[in-house]
């Protein structure tokens, strides 16, 4: 639709990174910029990075709110390092976002915002668009709030509109330079607004106000087209949030396993769009208890549980600690429960918007006694969907609950999803038992898997009282014989240990053997997986075995471990897989790479280590 | 109450042989937790659902092991979490009876959060609160409704707390139905446990229950032989509030207090006496009957307040009904294929 004087070149791969005030409208534009590229054909990839208060003091440092985009041909599998361009409606969001772009980027400011009171709210000692700094870079100084302003008042909007809706100007910009359709984004403003018609036209004419100015002004030299991503299987796609695919995949293991869902939670960030997520599903059965705190979130659903629903609560860091005890009950009783933690920055409050995979020692020893339960980590926001799908496949068929580990970076970031068919999906067989079967014992025991059955109260001839006592093995009466706790402990071990035969043996992504095992687990994978292929690329002997199944480990991971010189760990933590490692593996020697930042890995940074250590003698 | 989830009644005439359990009970000799025991032996038989559908649910103390002692289905959970368990079960099979066995500690100090909102949303199941004003099974230690200066053994010197009036928590939690008994009368045990299960909501029983090791002779003052005709006002649904061996004491309201007035005496003649009105939406008379206290006032006993309010269950269940009626999501592939999404061929 562009038929300018402006250049195009045409990209791969792009990234863009959205940068203002949170209330700026920020996420917002991201998420339509994100969909628009979807729907054109690209791979996508989104990262949003906002502060954790709702309004921090308007234009400061801390007020910065960001979504990074990527835009691609290929295939991908992260949201990017650093920026194509960058988009900073105030000085505080150009000040705290510039190092996340690329030298040579174009970067967009709202040069209204520019004044003197902005300049030093963000720190800055002079104005940088005139002081020289960002002369490596391509500088657009658009004055966005008056020409948003000049738009908003030509139809009948006020100033308080016009303030809200700058983000449209900015974004019609960024569809310029991109070559990008209006026509989603339009939809999105007729829906959106239905009952607010002047809405409608005021962000229409606001999106294309910025882009026409962008088309008159000198200052951009091209325009960029990244073409669909054309090798894509066959199939229907779309593009999906980890928290909204892990909320879709506990409704498929429901109703694929035919137990209705439950959902008890206490809303958290950033795991609280899995709770509002489920709230809208009720047409599907979904039944959805927002509790008075995390701990009754975790009770109703183990409560859930024992009637034979399919149970779940999700929740973040410090909810996982509130839970421990109740996770403990799941386990004693050998109930099914499916506990998604989508992991933040700790520890207490820590950073809450801000992601970390440092859960990881809590989920598998935060509990007291011996509590083995099983761990699955997503690996990309649409394999959420696939992750809370096999822990409550898992958990149900094992009698034994589960936790599910995503982080905020997946959670709240996007990808697309190939959407699948539920008749596709794995079968899931609870094992439930049959009214008035004589051979009933609350533990009696599958002699293979050491499952127990599944009674529902309700069923005739099955009645029968479980609890957080030790029970006798077999006939589940109250036991304090020493010699049946170390039975039944062992027993739970065991039974956790021979899921092992259930669940794939670890891939590995490049040869058997060679000079560098990199291992990484859950939401690292993009960057990781991107910095492997990469320096496989440039010849390196270099592997990734990236883990998904963390308890119990696949079996064949010691086999792996052994065939390289090296092995490096790398975890957005001090360094929890890799003491698990040592504990599993202890006669394997194991760097590691470990980054606390509540940021990402960035792929530069990884092969830098990479590298190093190929060098080293 | 829509007709699909009521409890499914039992076929044949049920005894109380069929909630005996096989299991050996472990309270003290003495305690008045056998008491309770044996009235829900009673009881559920007379309220007739199948015996399948009961399901007794209990936190941790000596009152929590009661789901151990009766043959239902049973689950013992953790200190504290009892009604958020209970919650979760009622929640996901509303054709369930659902009983709670609780005390003092359990649902008003550690599970004090779960227990004023599972009364605040009106989830329609039955608490039974053992209250014996002391943390027994870990021998000895005050709880919230210990009352002011007893010495226990984490109070050597007296505590210097206020405690919980059960029935000004539950009320002011919102309440629907707060009945209250002591464990010496098993004729109106059974009673209110009988209209604790036909009321639709949820149901707070407070059992005053005497701990003969910890805390003996608490109630004595209420249910002492010599005293309990003066200092109990058994409440009966639409009868005067009248007390006392011999029948000759009442309450009567007196500007914004109740007034325990003797019969006869002053001109006061039964018109004067309140009337018991259990099934009253407004709380304030429930209140006041609540916070009576010897020596000034007997203590109400009964069924103190018992008020129709739509329960959480109930709604939870319309909702779903609602959306199954209305929404084009009818299955998990709509929607996965719902919203934008776009093919490659």
């Amino acid at each position: 639709m562009n038929e300018t004087k402006h250049k195009v070149i045409e990209l791969e791969d792009a990234v863009v990174r959205f940068a203002g005030d949170s209330g700026d409208g920020m996420q917002l534009i991201g998420n339509l910029f994100a969909d628009a590229a979807a729907l054109f054909g690209n791979e996508i990839a989104t990262f949003p990075d906002y502060p954790a208060e709702i309004r921090a003091p308007h234009n400061t440092i801390a007020g910065v709110s960001g979504f990074q985009a990527r835009i691609s041909n290929k295939k991908i599998f992260s949201s990017g390092d650093l920026a194509d361009l960058l988009i900073a409606m105030n000085p505080a969001s150009l000040k705290s976002n510039l190092k996340w772009a690329k030298k040579g980027a174009t970067i967009l400011v709202d040069a209204d915002s520019f004044d003197e009171k902005g300049i030093e709210k963000a720190g800055y000692k002079q104005n940088p668009l005139e002081d020289g700094s960002l002369k490596d870079y391509n500088l657009i100084k658009a004055p966005v709030s008056s020409l948003t302003w000049e738009t908003v008042k030509g139809i009948g909007g006020d100033q308080k509109t016009a303030n809200k809706a700058r983000n449209m100007f900015a974004m019609g910009i960024a569809y310029y330079l991109f070559n990008r359709d209006f026509k989603t984004t339009d939809e999105f403003f007729e829906k959106k607004f239905k009952k607010k018609p002047q809405l409608i036209s005021i962000n229409k004419a606001l999106l294309r106000a910025g882009y026409n100015y962008a088309e008159t002004i000198e200052a951009i030299h091209s325009t960029f087209n990244v073409p669909a991503f054309q090798k894509a299987e066959k199939g229907k796609y779309r593009n999906i949030t980890g928290n909204v695919a892990a909320a879709w995949g506990l409704l498929a293991a429901a109703e694929k396993s035919g137990r209705p869902l439950f959902l008890g939670s206490y809303p958290i960030t950033p795991a609280t769009e899995i709770l509002m997520e489920l709230a809208l599903h009720k047409s599907l059965g979904a039944k959805v208890f927002q509790a008075e705190d995390e701990i009754a979130g975790i009770c109703s659903a183990i409560g859930a549980s024992y009637t034979g629903a399919m149970a779940c609560t999700s929740t973040s860091g410090p909810g996982l600690s509130l839970k421990s005890e109740a996770i403990g009950l799941a386990v004693i009783t050998e109930l099914p429960l499916v506990i998604v933690d989508v992991q933040r920055g700790g520890p207490s409050t820590g950073l809450p918007t801000k992601s970390e995979q440092s859960d990881l020692l809590q989920a598998l020893y935060g509990r007291n006694g011996e509590g083995p339960v099983i761990i699955i980590a997503a690996l990309s926001p649409a394999d959420c969907f696939y992750a809370a799908y096999e822990s409550a496949k898992l958990s149900m068929e094992h009698m034994t609950p589960a936790i599910c580990l995503t982080d905020g970076y997946i959670g709240q970031g996007s990808e697309i999803f190939k959407i699948p068919k539920v008749s596709d999906l794995p079968p899931i067989n609870p094992p439930i038992a049959k009214p008035n079967d004589p051979d009933y014992k609350p533990y009696k025991r599958n002699a293979e898997t050491l499952v127990r059955k599944w009674a529902l109260p309700g069923t005739e001839g099955l009645r029968h009282r479980i609890g957080g006592l030790e029970k006798e093995n077999i006939f589940g009466d109250v036991s304090m014989d020493p010699l049946n706790h170390q039975l039944m402990c062992e027993l739970r071990e065991k039974k956790v240990e021979k899921i092992a035969d259930f669940i794939p043996e670890q891939k590995l992504t490049g040869d058997e053997k060679g000079d560098l095992l990199v291992v990484s687990w859950g939401g690292s994978y993009g960057s990781v997986y991107t910095a492997v292929t990469e320096m496989q690329a440039e010849g390196k002997k270099v592997s990734l075995a990236h883990f998904r199944n963390i308890c119990p480990l696949p079996k064949n991971t010691k086999q792996i471990l052994s065939n390289f010189d090296k092995v490096i760990v790398c975890e957005l933590n001090l360094g929890q897989f890799v003491k698990y490692l040592k504990i599993n593996f202890p006669e394997f020697q194991y760097h590691q790479y470990n980054k606390i930042q509540g940021l990402p890995f960035m792929v530069t940074e990884l092969k830098e280590q990479f590298n190093k250590l190929l060098e080293e003698k | 109450m829509e007709e699909n989830l009521t409890v499914e009644r039992s076929r044949l005439p049920l005894s109380k042989e069929d909630f005996v359990s096989d299991q050996m009970v472990k309270w003290c000799p003495g305690c008045g937790a056998h008491a309770i025991l044996s009235s829900v032996a009673n009881v559920f038989p007379k309220i007739g659902y199948k015996k399948e559908n009961f399901m007794f649910i209990s936190g941790i103390g000596c009152s929590s092991r009661f789901p151990y002692y009766v043959n239902t289905y049973g689950f013992h959970g953790i200190h504290g979490r009892a009604n958020a368990i209970a919650t979760g079960v009622k929640v996901a099979n509303p054709h369930l009876s659902v009983w709670v066995a609780t005390g003092d500690g359990d649902s008003m100090a550690i599970g004090g959060n779960h227990f004023i909102h599972i009364i605040r949303r009106n989830v329609d199941l039955n608490i039974m609160l053992f209250n014996n004003q002391i943390y027994a099974l870990t021998k000895g230690q005050y709880s919230p409704t210990t009352k002011m200066g007893t010495v226990t053994k984490t109070s050597p010197q007296g505590t210097i707390e206020h405690p919980f009036n059960t029935g000004e928590l539950v009320l002011g939690a919102q309440g629907t139905f707060f009945a209250r008994v002591v464990d010496t009368n098993p004729k109106l045990m059974t009673e209110v446990m009988f209209e604790a299960a036909k009321h639709d909501g949820t149901s707070v029983v407070e059992i005053l229950q005497n701990c003969v090791i910890y805390a003996d002779g608490v109630y004595d003052n209420i249910t002492a032989k010599d005293v309990r005709d003066d200092m109990q006002l058994i409440l009966k649904n639409g009868e005067h509030m009248i007390f006392g061996k011999n029948k000759d004491k009442g309450i009567r309201l007196k500007g914004t207090k109740l007034e325990v007035v003797q019969l006869g005496v002053n001109g006061v003649s039964v018109d004067d006496i309140l009337i018991h009105d259990q099934y009253g939406q407004d709380p304030g008379i429930h209140l006041m009957l609540a916070k009576m206290e010897p020596p000034l006032y007997p203590v109400a006993l009964g069924v103190i307040r018992s008020a129709m309010f739509s329960t959480y269950d109930d709604m939870v269940e319309e909702q779903i009904k609602k959306a199954k009626a209305t929404s084009p999501i009818k299955c998990v592939d709509d929607l996965l294929n719902s919203g934008d999404t776009w093919e490659i061929k």
